[in-house]
This record gives C-alpha cells, structure tokens and sequence, in this order.
C-alpha cells in the first residue's frame, strides 16, 4: 500500500487546529491561575508547550502516541495527589476558604447600622408602586424617594426633601408583611448619606465597620480596634490574639502535623484508626483468600457435578455493583427491623446491636467485606490451580500423601507467586476501601473524647473524607495532612507490589 | 484419574454438596430477602420471605410512577430512580468510549515503539496505579471549584468534570491492553512496515481490528467501575437531579427517613442489568483481569 501524501490543505488545516489547541490552553492557564489555582495553571502551561512540540514536529512523532493519556494522568491522577498533599502544610479550610484580597474585601465591605441616626419612617402606596418615607430628625418634613415596586431583590433609592409628612401611608400591619423586601433596600439621601432599614420602625445610615489603614491594618469603627493581617495564622489579629473572620489561605508549614503529634484529642483516635485500617485489609485478604480458594479447590475437583452452576451463583456477590449489595446489607444489620437481628431473635434469642458496639459493627464490616471480596480471589485460583500439573499430585497420592498433605506442599507452594502481587493490589485497594465504610457505617459508632469527630470503623481513607467532606467543617488542609500519612503507608505497599511484579516477571520468562 | 473406594469417594461426594449449598443459601440469603421486600407492604415491613400481602407499591414509585394505595391515598415515587440510572449509565458510557481511545493508542506506542522514557513510564504507570484515587479527593474538590469560575460545565456539580477523572483512571486498562498486544506477532507489524505503513497507519489498520476483544474487556471494566464509583461522584455531584446511582440510593436509607421497601425495589431495579452484563461479560473479564495484573 502506498501512503498517500497529505495535501497542502488538510496539512495546513491540522497546525492550525493544533494552534488553536494550544492558545486555548494557554488561555484557560491564564485564568485558572486568576481564579486562584496558579499551580494547576503552570501545569496547563506544561501541557500546551508540550503539545505544541510534540505535535508540531516529526522528531517527535512515537511520542503522539502516549502524550493524550500521559497528559490526562498528570492533570487528575498525579497533580491532585501532590496538591492534596501540598494542601495539608496550609490552613485551607471552612474558616480560611478565600485567598488573601478576598478575604481583606469581605471584611471591609461589611456594614454597621449607625443607631445613632435612626429615624423612623413609612411607606407610601402609589399605584402598584411603593414610596417610603423618612421623616427628618427634627420631625418636620422628610425624605421622599422614587417609586419602587419592593421586590425582595437587592434595590437603591434615591430620594428628595419634602416640607410635609405623607397623609396617607400604609399601616403597621402592612408595613410588616413588606419587612422582606424593606431590608433589601438602600435609601440615598440627598446629602450623600445612605439609609437602610433597621428594624420595623426606622431607618438608620450606614457605614462600614472596618476601615483600611495605610499600614494594611483595619480598624473597627465602633470600638477603635486595630487588626493586623498575620501571614502565619491566616487571619486579622488583634494585640489581644482576638481573630476576624473570614481568614485567608496561607502556609502554614508543618502545622497540621505539629496538631496531629502533640494533640491527644487527634492522635488517640489516629493511633486507633492506623491500627484499624492495617487489621481490616490484612483480614479482609485473609478470609477472602482463603474462602475463595477453598472454593476454587471444591470446584476444581472432577467427581463433582453441576460445577458451572456453583461456578455462577458463587460469583453472583462479585456481579452485583458493590454499592448496591452494601446498602443492602447496611439494611439487612439494622438494629430494629433488619432481618438478620429477625433470624438471630429468632434462632438464638440474640439481637447483637451492630450499630452501636464497636466490635461488632468491625465484625460486621468484615463480613460484608468478605462477602463482597471472596469471588474475586475464587476466580482467580480456579486460574491459577489449573496451571498446577497434575502429574505432580498424582505422584504424590502413589506415595501415599492425603489430599491436605498434597495441597499443602505441592498446590499451595506453586500459586503462591503468582498470588502475591494480587494479594497486595487487593490489600492495598482494602486499605483505602472507603466505599464500604461510607456505605455502611459512616465510621459510626464514633470514639469517644475526640476533638474532631472519629469513628471506631473509620479507616484513615473515610476519616480523611469525613474531615473534609462531612461533619466537622471542612478541615481540607488538616485532610490533606493526613493523606500524605496515607501516601506514605501506600507508597511502601506500591513499592512491595512492584518488587513483587519485577520478580514473578522474571519467573514467567 | 487416582482410583478410589467406591463408599469414600460416595460420602465425600455428598459432603462437597452439602458444603457448597450451605453456602449458597448463606450467599444468596441477601438476594432473596431484598426480592421479598420490594413486594411487601410498608418501609419497615418484617414478615415472611413470601409475602403475605404482595403489592407493586415499591415497584411502581421505582418506575417514578404515582401509588395508588387501596385507601386511596395517592403515594408520589420518593426519588427519580431511572434519571440517576441514565446519569449513570450516561457517564459510564462516554467514560469508558474515552478511556479505551486514550489507553489503546498509548498501550500501542508502549508495546511496539521504542522510544526514549518508555521502560520507566511503564513503571510508574504501574506504581501511580496503586494509588488510589480517593488521595486525591481534596485536590480534584478544590480544583474544580476553582474552574467553576471559568466555566460551570467544568465546575463543582458538572457531569463534564466527572467524565474528566474517570478519563484519567487509564492506567491500569494501558497495562492490560499492552499485555494483548505484546502477544500479536510481531511479524505482522514488520510485514506492514515494509508495505510503508506509518506507525498510525499500522496502528489504526492492523492492530485495532486486532485487539476488539481486550478492548471490549476493558469497556466493560470501566462501564462497571464508573457505576459503581462513589467517593468522586459524592464530592463531585450536588444536585438531586444530577446525581448518580450509587451516590442517590444511599439517600433511602437514611436514618431519619428510612425507606426500606422503595429502596429494595430500586435496588433490584437498578442491579439487575449491570449483574446480567457482568455475568455475561465474566469469562472475558476475569482472564483480562489476571492478565494485565500479572503479565509484564
């Protein structure tokens, strides 16, 4: 076959589609590091560069093929990962949500009604429209403003001097029923001042609580106190330590760390946590492993019949979306009205309160979770048992061995490699199995005397999720801490895979 | 075949039966409960595996239609069930065509070109692997709430910016569909080679027809992983309307509102199809799955 000579045109079309490409990229890095997020800009900057080049030239045509799928991994596997981990040696949270400009702006746009020139005032009908009226602090004549229909959206009046107060103007009872939309509105007198309603009555100026000081303090107006911007603790701070809120984003080196070493309140339930998390996944492979190979065994064996019915129905739990089946369970356990407390009521007399005792809802999880896990392994033995000669095992049967005797040294020593890097994949996926725990439990029931809520089946995945995601707040960079604690652990696990993978590779060739 | 007493090999024959149905029932036990509940009267029902009283209740307001009771009150379905199914279905479907492009073009470049950085690339696929997602939770939150700012189609609460880290999740699916290919004669790439074929060329019309039945494997892989995704669609997705399955269903078992009845009936609903795809696809998957996780 001959290959056809691309023409002018379509090359042509295909640089300036590839620019295209790359200005728009360059353009969204400019504003993803506007919005605040200049680390994932630089990437994007990364990423247009090295599209522009890699698609531009010939040199660097092998590399077509893997830039598409490098650069997706980079962008939402690896630089996430690295940004969470950058995230726990800052203060990123509920109270330090904006960055630094933002936050100085909320506080100075924050108002405080000025009671001292309150003054009472009422509403006018005209037509479907509405006046109001305030009266002058010497009670003669006031202020009327324009027509406005009231609505509760956001509004400004301006308003003129009138000698007389209005004859006719709405009653209390009707005055009430507008409260609404009265606060949504300014009234701008004709000197300049602006008025906004203050209670049901008045009507007050106002002005805004902070002012920006040369030296980028802010004062309140109200009581003379000067604030400092503190860069260390991302807040405004008085000399008494007395903090504004909202703060703002900052560094904050090791001090999420500095909590989780020297609070009791945090490292207890951490400690528990830790020890939790490496005993679910250790038991979790342990029982999947050996109930799924046990199976494997039973079906293996020739005398049986209908092995391919038993074959379907045992990896039924595998083939039903693991979601689905927790919930399921996460009813089936409930204390009350589940069926399995039913079945136990009625059989033993017991109903174990699964919920509320930290044993056993742990047990609880490790049955639903061997539950959820023991097919995968089964299907994966019955594999691997089949590579197991059965010369082998015959000759061991001659010279009289037992059936257990021969799984024992011949079967087991020889699906053992090849079963390792699974068993650590499988270990590490259940250290970080956070499905099953936010599905069933919640980490529920929680430890007792923490300062931040921890559960006695948390494992540090969920518990990093809840910090972060549920109860207590928002603690992103306190999470993030604790994720580069779980990155490390993880990290030894991935090491041990990959040696584990390097060796049975050189087994296989 | 080791020759063995005929009573022995008789006693142990029913003992392996008796085994595995005891653990059949005990493994099924779930199934069949949940059945039952979705055809009982009420959300806190108890009563027998076949229930007294059958009624579609559950089932109808499954289907988000209106309940009619016999006492005349009018029951409106608690959740839109099928919308969350479609969103789901919606997502794993554009995820799992975009995951495929993306690692077969790469899986080709990583089994037949040699170039500079491939060996280590390999590697640290494999170790980037390992982590799971759920590290990265935190980031991908505050990432796209920033870019909620530019646009929201790429924002907090956007299917788009759900289908972006799904696309991402490609490492894995590389390893196995490299695993297939270093398998295909390497006589044919270097028949093509010299007929002129361009490493594209080579690609798109010799290796793609090849690898139909891994790529398959891993559309199912990633159609099942998707569906079943909860700790990134839960941070990700906010609305009612836009949830998906896994992140709606949990709402029927809330501790204040507690569905029982409704939610079996969903669960059934929604189960069923994904069980009857996996069951089919399940010789292919599972010799995929040993593969690309053993093979180097």
């Amino acid at each position: 076959m001959r290959k056809p000579l691309p023409s002018v045109a379509s090359f042509w079309l295909m640089k300036a589609l590839l620019a295209l490409f790359v200005l728009g990229l360059l353009y969204s890095a400019w504003i993803v590091y506007l919005v605040g997020q200049p680390l994932f800009g630089m990437l994007l900057v990364i990423v247009a560069v090295v599209c522009g080049v890699v698609f531009s030239h010939k040199r660097f045509y092998t590399y077509r093929f893997v830039v598409p799928g490098m650069v997706t991994m980079a962008l939402f596997v690896i630089f996430p990962i690295v940004y969470t981990i950058y995230l726990g040696f800052t203060n990123y949270g509920s109270f330090n949500l904006l960055h630094y400009e933002r936050s100085q702006q909320v506080i100075l746009s924050s108002n405080i009604v000025d009671s001292a020139s309150a003054r009472p005032f009422s509403v006018i009908k005209d037509g479907e429209n509405y006046r109001i009226f305030i009266s002058r602090l010497d009670g003669k004549g006031g202020y009327k403003s324009t027509v406005s229909k009231l609505t509760s959206s956001p509004s400004i009046l301006l308003s003129q001097d009138v000698l007389s107060a209005p004859e006719q103007t709405l009653s209390r009872r009707d005055v009430i029923k507008l409260r609404k939309a009265l606060a949504q509105v300014t009234v701008i007198l004709p000197s300049g001042d602006e008025m906004r309603s203050a209670g049901l009555r008045e009507f007050a100026g106002i002005q805004p609580e902070y002012v920006l000081q040369e030296d980028q303090s802010v004062v309140n107006q109200l009581t003379k106190e000067q604030f400092w911007p503190d860069h260390e603790t991302g807040f405004y701070t008085d000399s008494d330590g007395n903090r504004l809120t909202p703060g703002w984003r900052t560094n904050i080196g090791w001090g999420n760390f500095e909590r989780i070493i020297t609070s009791a309140g945090i490292r207890g339930p951490m400690w528990s946590i830790f020890l939790w998390t490496i005993g679910f996944a250790v038991a979790s492979v342990a029982f999947c492993f050996a109930i799924g190979l046990a199976l494997a065994v039973a079906l293996q064996w020739p005398h049986l019949r209908a092995r391919s019915f038993y074959r379907v129905m045992l990896i039924l739990p595998y083939a039903v979306p693991a979601f689905i089946s927790i919930l399921v369970f996460k009813g089936l356990f409930n204390q009350n009205f589940g069926e399995i407390n039913l079945l136990l009521k009625g059989l033993f007399g017991v109903q174990p309160d699964w919920n509320t005792d930290a044993n056993l809802a742990r047990t609880m999880l490790l049955i639903v979770n061997t539950w959820l896990g023991y097919p995968y392994m089964m299907l994966l033995a019955m594999g691997f048992l089949q590579a197991v000669p059965e010369d082998q095992k015959k000759a061991a049967y001659i010279e009289g061995a037992g059936p257990l005797r021969v799984f024992f040294t011949i079967t087991l020593p020889q699906i053992i490699p090849p079963f390792v890097p699974l068993l650590l994949a499988s270990f590490a996926f259940n250290f970080n199995n956070i499905v099953l725990i936010l599905l069933l439990t919640r980490g529920l029931p929680d430890i007792p005397g923490t300062i931040i809520p921890a559960g006695e089946t948390d494992i540090l995945g969920s518990f990093t999720y809840r910090i972060a995601f549920m109860d207590s707040g928002a603690q992103f960079g306190l999470a993030g801490a604790i994720t580069l604690i779980i990155f490390i652990l993880v990290s030894i696990i991935a090491y041990a895979s990959f040696v584990a993978m390097r060796k049975t590779e050189g087994v296989a060739s | 075949m080791i020759v063995e007493n005929r009573r022995s090999l008789m006693l142990k024959k029913i003992a392996a039966h008796g085994f595995l149905l005891l653990f059949l029932i005990v493994i099924m036990f779930p199934f069949l409960v949940v059945i039952s509940i979705s055809f009982r009267e009420g959300n806190f029902s108890v009563g027998s595996l076949w229930p007294d009283k059958p009624t579609l209740e559950h089932w109808y307001l499954a289907f988000g239609v209106e309940y009619l009771r016999a006492d005349g009150v009018l029951v409106k379905p608690p959740f839109p069930v099928l919308l969350w199914m479609w969103n789901s279905v919606k997502l794993a479907l554009v995820s799992a065509f975009g995951v495929l492009a993306i690692s077969t073009i790469s899986a080709y470049a990583f089994s037949r070109i040699r170039f500079r950085g491939r060996a280590a690339l390999l590697d640290s696929l494999f170790i980037v692997q390992l982590f799971p997602n759920t590290l990265a939770l935190i980031a991908l939150y505050a990432v796209f709430d920033s870019l909620g700012g530019i646009s929201p189609i790429i924002g907090i609460d956007s299917h788009w910016s759900l289908i972006l880290v799904y696309l991402s999740g490609i490492m894995m699916h590389i390893w196995t569909i490299k695993g297939y290919f270093d398998s295909v004669d390497p006589a044919l790439d270097r028949a093509a080679a010299i007929d002129g074929a361009t490493a594209w060329q080579s690609f798109r019309l010799v290796f793609l027809p090849l690898a139909v039945p891994i790529m398959s494997v891993v559309f199912v892989l990633v159609f099942i992983g998707v569906i079943n995704d909860y700790p990134l669609a839960s941070i990700l997705l906010r609305q009612e309307d836009n949830l998906t399955l896994a992140v709606g269903s949990r709402l029927y078992l809330n501790e204040f509102k507690y569905m029982w009845g409704d939610f079996a009936a969903a669960a059934v609903l929604s189960g069923a199809p994904i069980t009857v795809v996996f069951l089919i696809a399940q010789k292919y998957l599972v010799s995929g799955l040993s593969e690309g996780a053993v093979k180097g």
